[in-house]
Parts: C-alpha cells; structure tokens; sequence
C-alpha cells in the first residue's frame, strides 16, 4: 500500500487554487448583476413610463436571433440558471479541493455529510436498484434551491420562468417513460387500457399530467412568492409616501416603512417556500421514477431471455 | 369604432378580466381546508406515535405540496388573466 500524498493546506499554490474557486462561484453572480442594471437602465432610457407604479414583469430579454420557427431569445432566467451552475460547479470543487482520507481541511466533512445524506435519502425513497441516483437527485435539488434563493441578491430568480422548470419536467418526464417501457412497449400500451377500456383517455392523461403538475407546482410557488412581495413593497412605498412625504428633503422621498416588514415576509416565500419546492421537486421525481419500474413485468422478459440463451447455447 | 367606444371596450375587458381572476382564486379555499385537514391528522398521529414524528412530517409536507397543485392551477390562471390576456385584447383590439 502506497503512503497517502497530504497536500500542504498552507502552500501557496493551494491556497491560490482556492481563491481561484471563491471567484469561480461568485463572480458569475456578479455579473447577472451587472447585466441586470445595464438591461435596467437601458429599458428605463427607452421608455420613462417603466419606472413608475407597481411593475412586475417576467425575465428580461438580453438578445434575440433570428431563427427560422420563431425567433430565439436569450432571457434572464438562461443567463441567471447557468451562473447558478456555474456557480454550484465552484462550490462542488472547493468542497471536494485537498480530499485525504483523514480530512485534512474542515470543508472535506462538509462534502461527506452531503454525500451522505443524498445517499440515504435516495437509499430510502427508491431501493437498492437506484442507488447510484444520489448525484443527479442532489445536483436536481442544489439547482432548484439555489435558483430559487438567487432572488435574494435581487436577480430574477429562473424558477419563477415556466420555461426552466418544464425543462426539468420534461427530463423528468423522459426518464419515467424510460423506465416504463422497461416491461415492453407492448405491456405498456396494454396497461393503458386497465382496469376497462373506458378508462385509457384518463390513463393517458395521467401519464402527461405528472410532469405538468410538476413544472406548475414549482413555477407558481416561486413566482407567487415574487408577485406578493412585489405588491407589498408597491404598497408600503405608497403608504409612507402618504404618511411620510412632510418630512423635509430627501428624507421624505424615501419609503421609510419598507424597511423591514418585506424582509420578514421574505424568510417565507423567498427561503423557505424555495428551499421547500427544491425538496418536493427531488421527492416527487424519485417517487415517480422509482415508481414507475413494472417488476413483473420486466422480470418475466429477463426470464424469457435467459431462457432463449440458454436454448440457443 | 371610435377613439371613446374603444377606451369603454377595453374598461370594460379589463374590469371583466380582474373579476375573473378574483373568481379563478376560489381556487384556493379547496387546498386550505385539505393541508388543514392533513396537518390535524399528522398532529394526531404524532400524538399518538411521537416516534415517528420525522417520517409524519416529511409525509405530510410531501401531501400538502401535492394538495397544494389545484390551488396553484387556480393562482396561474389568475395570473395568466391579469397579465397575459390584457396584451392579447389589445392586439385584437388595435389590431398591432
């Protein structure tokens, strides 16, 4: 057994490659802000009559092509989804950044503890067969989290876009379908008509239901939570304004009473609501993935197979 | 159609479009009675078996995310009126 090589955690080079690593995760960050306030001040040039009212909008078109269907666009939620994983890219390296087998450096045992909890979750919600499930359920939960929790640095966050969570619908979709038809096409298409004929329009409509329902159930959380704070903090810029406006100078200009109350009520639909429709999102596709497996089925075909080898041998 | 008849049309749109996003919102009465009702019951089971009280809680978040969807249906629907379907009256309206 070769001795273990232990990276000098106080080495300059090291220490370097972390830093490069901080950047990694937060200068893409920084620059969704920059391109926000540039877009920003662009359109309030445009057209003055953006800046008054309550103003709730969808995610901002950064540039459009040409395209021969309908024209593409590059909006803010692409733009702010790939920071994030650029983003959780960083963070994954900086955890895993000098792993020894006797954790050197303290954030190794971050990464085991992530690791081992996604295991078990994924262990206790699919069985054994899945097991090797854990990266794509955790990498699925750290982007739908932290997508969600970007609009905490005032960026718009992409889960409250249909386009990105029918996305991962739809992923989630193909990969249900695929484990559908792991019984056969033909069983499948049987199982449609169970219990009675009757019932197959239902059956397929539940099939296309589930990734609606899911896609829907994200985006509307999010974005309920952005239209209710936007309401709010129009309305108590109104309220101080009215209440507030003798105040001399500037100091009547500014909506005092939106210090604070939209912060609270933020902890709500902002951390907690985002947090919360990660995990669902990460529940309900393990649910249904590993659900979707017909083991009888699936068994009898490997049955039927084995035995046509050994005929053949 | 004149410049008057057609500010009325599009008052009168509106005002019909606020109304029913208002009506679209019952929606919600339906998934808060059902998460109350599931929230009383997994209360009484932990209760009951104060054991299991991480297995009822996950369960119970998992079934009032579920129960919550209808309710949610009801929310872009309403959001779809107020935003979405003014834009779309105008197109028609002024044919731009």
């Amino acid at each position: 057994m070769t001795e273990e090589r232990v990276p000098d955690v106080k080495s300059t080079r090291f220490r370097m490659i972390d830093y490069a690593l901080i950047a990694m995760m937060i200068l893409p960050i920084l620059a969704c802000i920059v391109l926000k306030v540039y877009f920003n001040a662009l359109y309030t040039l445009q057209d003055l009559s953006i800046a008054e009212g309550v103003h709730i909008s969808g995610a901002m078109v950064f540039a459009e092509f040409k395209a021969p269907v309908m024209n593409a666009y590059i909006s803010e939620s692409q733009v702010n989804s790939w920071a994030v994983m650029i983003s959780i890219l960083g963070l994954c390296l900086y955890l895993t950044h000098g792993l020894t087998a006797k954790a050197v450096c303290k954030r190794q045992l971050a990464a085991e503890w992530i690791v081992e909890k996604s295991e078990k979750l994924v262990r206790d919600n699919m069985g054994g067969f899945f097991r090797e499930w854990g990266p794509f359920i955790t990498a699925i939960m750290a982007l739908s989290a932290f997508s969600s929790l970007i609009c905490l640095l005032g960026l718009f966050s992409p889960t409250g876009d249909v386009n990105v969570t029918f996305g991962w619908a739809i992923l989630v979709f193909f990969l249900i379908m695929h484990y559908k038809f792991r019984g056969g096409l033909w069983n499948y298409f049987i199982g449609l008509f169970k219990p009675i004929p009757v019932f197959m329009p239902m059956n397929l409509i539940g099939e296309f239901a589930t990734p609606v329902s899911m896609a829907f159930r994200h985006y509307g959380n999010i974005l309920s939570g952005a239209v209710i704070s936007a309401l709010i903090g129009s309305a108590l810029t109104e309220l101080s304004n009215s209440l507030l406006g003798w105040l001399p100078g500037v100091l009547g200009d500014i909506p005092l009473l939106r210090v604070g109350l939209p912060a609270i009520l933020s902890i709500y639909f902002d951390v907690f609501s985002g947090v919360m429709q990660a995990f669902i999102f990460a529940m309900l596709t393990m649910l249904n993935v590993a659900g979707a497996v017909p083991w009888d089925d699936w068994n009898k075909r490997r049955e039927r197979r084995g035995k046509k080898a050994i005929a053949a041998n | 159609m004149g410049n008057d008849m057609l500010y009325l049309a599009k008052g009168i749109m509106l005002g019909l479009l606020g109304l029913g996003a208002g009506c679209a919102m019952i929606a919600g009465i339906g998934p808060g009675i059902g998460e109350g009702n599931a929230v009383a019951k997994a209360c009484e089971a932990i209760g009951r078996q104060p054991e299991c009280k991480s297995d009822v809680t996950s369960t119970m978040i998992m079934g009032c995310a579920i129960a919550e969807t209808t309710g949610l249906y009801g929310l872009i629907v309403a959001i779809l009126l107020i935003f979405v379907a003014p834009g779309m009256f105008n197109v028609i309206l002024e044919g731009k």
